[in-house]
């Protein structure tokens, strides 16, 4: 059973359990993925809600949509998933992290000690 | 599919439960209708399936008046009110009884349902607890595919399990044509199901939106007293309801929202308008 948490919009939660599912490769390139009623009634979300997620993974070229057929997995998700997610890594979560870091007087050479074991 | 204008409804003369009352509620939609107790939820869904008639104002379903009771309508319709009583039988008896004046009635739909929330279809009504009772009355009403399902406080006295269930089950029941409202109190239990938010205060409808309209406009959680329109305190701080100047939607809080109304209604109107 799917739980939502705070913060994060539940269309946006949507649609990262899309490109969850696509990095895993339980959703492979070019294979049609469920439709939104099904989705909907999975995770006990509006069926409106997931076409929201739907349609923004379209608009960002993740998955497409075959008129009367569904959704499938577009060429190349996988690595463009990778992409978006490096960048907002980048421009917001390590900022975040650097912030809390200098909160806490984390040494550079701290952070190097741990990067390398990791 | 709903429309209602200027309804008023008072049980006695000198005192109206419902005054004022313009809304329309369209298919294709899971709307939720919140409010105090004493505000005239269940009562407003009493009018709308044709049980009780507005003292003033119009209800139209489909453009028909409900409280006509024209059987093409009466079998597009169905609520699920919070306390009921039915006859000591088993469900598959009474679904026989009554499932006739339903014409989309789905036998396998409804034992799929009593499946999923665990109820036995062959277990007398009046040996089942309250929970299993409305699990099984439920499973009924969704299995009769009515455009128009009405459903009073659906989530009161379901365990945690069937909560999550019952979800899965309306999420699955709605499509581009039917029109489902759900009245709550419990809006953590079903906040994920809607996408239109009506909120009904002593003055008429105080609130309706779709949650997208919503959450485009105001922002919920952590905020800027300063530019807050609410705030109350919370274990993280203050949290509270702000204009949304970010772009991006955070999750919409209910209990926030409904709070927020509550305490300034022209604020929030102003936001959304």
């Amino acid at each position: 059973m799917m739980e939502f948490s705070e913060g994060k919009p539940i269309w946006r939660q949507i649609y990262d359990l899309v490109c969850t599912r696509i990095l895993s490769g339980e959703w492979t390139e070019q294979s049609r993925i469920v439709s939104v009623r099904e989705l909907a009634a999975d995770v006990g979300v509006n069926p409106n809600t997931v076409m929201r997620s739907y349609e923004r993974l379209e608009s960002d070229n993740i998955i497409y949509n075959r008129r009367g057929i569904g959704f499938f997995v577009a060429e190349g998700a996988k690595s463009h998933i990778l992409e978006i997610e490096r960048r907002e890594f980048l421009t917001e979560e390590l900022p975040a992290t650097i912030r809390r870091m200098r909160l806490l007087n984390v040494t550079l050479d701290e952070f190097t000690m741990l990067f390398r074991e990791k | 599919m709903i429309d209602i204008k200027q309804l008023t409804f008072g049980y006695s003369s000198h005192r109206n439960v419902l005054t004022d009352i313009t809304l329309s509620l369209d298919g294709g939609h899971i709307h939720g209708l919140l409010g105090c107790n004493g505000i005239g939820k269940s009562t407003l869904l009493k009018i709308i399936c044709g049980l009780m008639r507005p003292t003033a104002g119009s209800v139209r379903v489909d453009g028909v008046d409900p409280s006509t009771r024209r059987v093409d309508l009466m079998q597009q319709m169905m609520i699920i009110p919070e306390e009921f009583s039915l006859p000591s039988v088993s469900l598959s008896s009474y679904a026989r009884m009554t499932a006739p004046f339903y014409p989309q009635f789905s036998r396998e739909q409804m034992d799929y349902y009593c499946r999923e929330m665990m109820v036995d279809p062959a277990e007398k009504l009046h040996n089942m607890s309250m929970g299993q009772r409305k699990k099984a009355y439920i499973a009924f009403a969704m299995a009769c595919n009515t455009r128009i399902l009405l459903l009073d406080e659906p989530t009161n006295g379901l365990d945690i399990p069937s909560k999550s269930v019952f979800r899965r089950l309306l999420a699955g029941y709605a499509d581009d044509d039917r029109c489902i409202v759900i009245s709550t109190h419990q809006v953590n239990d079903i906040d994920s199901l809607l996408d239109n938010i009506v909120i009904l205060d002593q003055t008429g409808v105080a609130l309706s939106a779709t949650t997208a309209e919503i959450c485009s406009r105001l922002w919920f959680g952590a905020v800027d007293p300063a530019a807050a329109v609410y705030t109350e305190r919370s274990v993280l701080g203050q949290i509270g309801v702000a204009p949304n100047t970010s772009g991006e939607d955070s999750r919409l809080d209910l209990e926030l929202l409904f709070n927020a109304v509550t305490a300034d209604r022209e604020s929030i109107a102003r936001l959304l308008k």
